[in-house]
């Protein structure tokens, strides 16, 4: 019997997280990387990326972990659990092993998106047991805010700075969630640490399936979105509210959009509350605002429709 | 923490002691302190499972006071708690007053 | 007695492989490496053995996984070859340092560019600062016997790091040669089982690998390191020990050919040693004191024996498979330390032969040691390090 997704109950159990990590205060990480671990009803044994995470809950003598954690290098969470899930189903086929045990990754969208993105993609391929969590705080912020293929169009980082000329990033972000469901794996979704039950429920459902997951995290950074310390979840809440970061899950393929704002909010609502989007609101940035809302615009009507087309096929088949 | 020799480390530089980071204090960050007004609580325990720093205290199901060794004073459980009819029941004041 | 079968290099070590029976492989194709893995996945699919094969996307995940599954708490074993080597570079350190008795079979390549399929040394020695055992071999039957050493000196607890075993790409790889097998149950019994130390798979208690490690620790680990691969030296030797009693065959931290009196030493590592005994011979026949050294550990490297073997020698020639552009070829700078550490001072040149596997002949070898009786005549040498065997 799993521990009811409700706080009261949530809270008797061990936190696999301690604190004395060195994360940044107010960092989003460690808030939805507790509730990944928090929602996880069997033994885990993770391997982390380079990257934030990694380095400040592991700094010599101390870990942060209270679950098996191994991080080697940076492009390569999912190889090196790929490994220690092979190592499993080989002990467990010798009788060397005997418990039920699952596999984890963490990664921020650097370690992901970017150079750890061919290690992932082969591990999602090869059906390893395994769950992908990317950390997405939409740039290199480990090594001082840097862009990534997760940076959002507009924003200002050190790589990518707001000057006179250019204006911040020039690009879209990748859409990593959707590549991910793109290899055919039994569980993709997106999350976000402000609505907490959901994103239990989806590490659950990653962690049931009998081969790869993926979930993809917003984690605010609040040295990189130059926000106060104290609002990550707000700004995962206004992220969702815009649309900017959908809520959303594939399960064997099946799209299901898991949160549908009562009102969708324009996304200068998100962008304002930041100051790596501040340039975008003068005058001469306004094409990029306008592409900005374009993007959001159009995935979103994509997901909406993607989602009837499944909510048609099932209704005809009468699985209502 | 005495510093070790090379012959007293674990190989590889393994850390076997699961969670040690738990005796590291980073409640020395603090600018801004966390207060907690139990009266104005209602027990939601959205200060817990929004704190990045596992330090708001939780047994049975209701909440205790801060971890002021590791609360990093962020102030996301002040920012989230719903608090009592508009009375939040955390506050956040400055360290030293 | 095992049996004798005529193979190449590469089913010679699948087949050490499958006698090995490890947990976990993971590798990628590679020429000329690609054919262990291959004959290793047919052993898989046939069930003869249980090993979880991971076909991984690279060579650096390949590493990555082997080091995934080594930490999780068992046998892990892979094979490359040059490029592959060279993806990998960045996790060999990595297994190395975090202690992982990862036994792999090297295939020696060329490294590009120009790209180029055929054996020399350059992968091998590229990866000489790794913290990995390496073990060199002359031919198949070298190759097939160092896998089951190479995974008794990693796996042995005073040790705990990664070791290599290389053999000659096509050379060895592609050729072949008669050799013998040993017994299942005596290789089972001569590698004994794997005991895991602090495993990831043991979820009661729980362990944390790979963190960060700043400058209060770091040279600390370092440390711990280098004592630990310089205890490889006398492990290999008594591995060696127990090996020859269950096979027959004898194996130290290299092999010395007609040195003892040799006034004149070459130094040739792997398939071409063959090649230079046969020269070694002809001259002896002349009279003339030549020996020559075949260094089978490359790392670590047993200097003061090596000094020892080539004590009686005035002049040294050592020939390299592979070149450190701008310096002395690899092999050399090994020599040199030797020989200096000891207080000797011969008269040492530095021969680099066929990179991208130009084919070593035995004139080869002649024009060496004829232009090292010359300097062993006038005692001065002119040139120091010189290619051979290329056209002008």
């Amino acid at each position: 019997m799993s521990t009811p997704l409700r706080l009261k109950e949530l809270s008797k159990k061990a936190d696999l997280l301690t604190g004395g990590h060195r994360l940044c205060a107010g960092c989003g990480a460690p808030i939805a990387i507790r509730q990944v671990l928090l929602a996880a009803e069997v033994p885990l044994v993770a391997s982390n990326a380079t990257g934030c995470l990694e380095v400040s809950t592991t700094i010599y003598p101390y870990t942060a972990w209270k679950i098996p954690w191994i991080h080697t290098a940076f492009e390569n969470a999912a190889a090196t659990i790929s490994g220690v899930e092979a190592m499993y189903k080989a002990l467990k086929k010798k009788g060397r092993v005997d418990r039920k045990i699952k596999f984890i990754a963490f990664g921020g969208d650097g370690g992901t998106y970017d150079i750890g993105f061919q290690s992932l993609s082969g591990a999602m391929e090869r059906r390893h047991d395994i769950v992908y969590i990317c950390y997405d705080n939409g740039a290199y912020m480990n090594t001082g805010i840097q862009r990534s293929s997760a940076t959002p169009l507009g924003a200002n980082t050190t790589t990518c700075p707001a000057g006179s000329v250019i204006h911040g990033k020039q690009q879209p972000r990748k859409n990593l969630t959707k590549i991910m469901a793109a290899h055919n794996i039994p569980y993709a979704a997106q999350a976000s640490p402000a609505h907490w039950r959901d994103l239990m429920t989806k590490v659950r459902k990653a962690l049931d399936v009998d081969g790869p997951a993926f979930i993809n995290i917003l984690a605010p950074c609040n040295r990189g979105w130059r926000t106060p310390t104290h609002n990550a979840v707000e700004l995962c809440r206004i992220a969702a509210d815009t649309c900017f970061w959908p809520l959303y899950e594939y399960e064997n393929g099946r799209l299901t959009i898991n949160y549908k704002p009562k009102e969708k909010k324009p996304v200068t609502e998100f962008l304002k509350t930041q100051g790596r989007f501040k340039h975008l609101f003068s005058p001469d940035s306004q094409d990029l605002l306008k592409q900005a809302q374009e993007n959001v615009d159009r995935e979103w009507e994509n997901l909406l429709r993607e989602e009837a087309c499944w909510r048609e096929e099932a209704e005809t088949k009468g699985e209502g | 923490m005495k510093l070790k020799g090379w012959k007293e480390l674990e190989m590889g530089a393994v850390i076997p002691e699961a969670g040690n980071a738990a005796q590291y204090n980073t409640g020395s960050w603090r600018a801004f302190r966390p207060q907690w007004k139990e009266e104005n609580c209602i027990q939601c325990l959205f200060c817990w499972i929004y704190c990045p720093d596992s330090s708001v205290t939780v047994s049975d199901g209701k909440r205790g006071d801060f971890d002021y060794e590791h609360c990093k004073g962020c102030g996301v459980c002040a920012h989230e708690c719903p608090g009592k009819k508009g009375n939040k029941a955390i506050v956040m004041v400055e360290e030293g007053n | 007695m095992g049996k004798k079968l005529a193979i190449t290099g590469n089913q010679a070590v699948a087949e050490a492989m499958k006698q090995i029976n490890p947990d976990v492989c993971a590798a990628y194709p590679i020429t000329p490496s690609t054919e262990i893995m291959q004959r290793f996945a047919s052993f898989v699919s046939d069930g003869v053995v249980d090993t979880e094969l991971v076909t991984v996307e690279s060579e650096h995940s390949a590493m990555s996984a082997c080091i995934g599954a080594s930490a999780a708490g068992g046998r892990v074993m892979t094979a490359t070859s040059s490029q592959g080597l060279a993806l990998m570079w960045e996790m060999l350190h990595i297994a190395a340092g975090m202690r992982l008795p990862i036994a792999m079979a090297l295939v020696n390549r060329a490294l590009s560019a120009p790209i180029n399929i055929h054996g020399d040394h350059s992968d091998g020695m590229g990866s000489r600062d790794c913290s990995w055992i390496q073990i060199y071999s002359e031919n198949a039957q070298e190759a097939y016997d160092n896998i089951f050493q190479a995974v008794r000196i990693a796996e042995h607890e005073e040790i705990r790091l990664p070791a290599m075993v290389c053999m000659d790409g096509f050379i060895i790889s592609h050729s072949i040669e008669s050799m013998e097998f040993l017994p299942d149950e005596v290789v089972r019994d001569f590698i004994g089982e794997f005991k895991p130390t602090n495993p990831l798979l043991d979820v009661d208690k729980p362990v944390t690998y790979g963190p960060l490690v700043l400058p209060d620790y770091y040279i600390e680990f370092k440390k711990a390191q280098h004592e630990a691969i310089k205890r490889a030296k006398k492990v290999t030797l008594d591995v060696a020990k127990e090996f020859e009693k269950v096979s027959g065959r004898s194996y130290g931290l290299f092999e010395s050919y007609r040195l003892d009196d040799a006034e004149i030493a070459i130094v040739v590592l792997n398939s071409a040693a063959g090649t230079a005994k046969d020269v070694v011979d002809a001259f002896r026949d002349k009279g003339i004191k030549v020996g020559l050294l075949k260094p089978r550990l490359f790392r670590p490297f047993p200097y003061e024996e090596v000094a020892d073997a080539l004590g009686s020698a005035r002049v040294i020639g050592v020939f390299d498979r592979a070149d450190s552009f701008g310096g002395f070829g690899p092999m050399y700078m090994e020599i040199a330390s030797a020989m200096i550490a000891s207080g000797s001072s011969p008269v040492m040149i530095n021969r680099i032969y066929g990179l991208g596997g130009r084919d070593f002949m035995p004139e080869d070898a002649e024009a060496v040691i004829k232009e090292l009786v010359e300097i062993a005549d006038t005692g001065k040498a002119t040139t120091l390090k010189e290619y051979i065997g290329v056209r002008e």
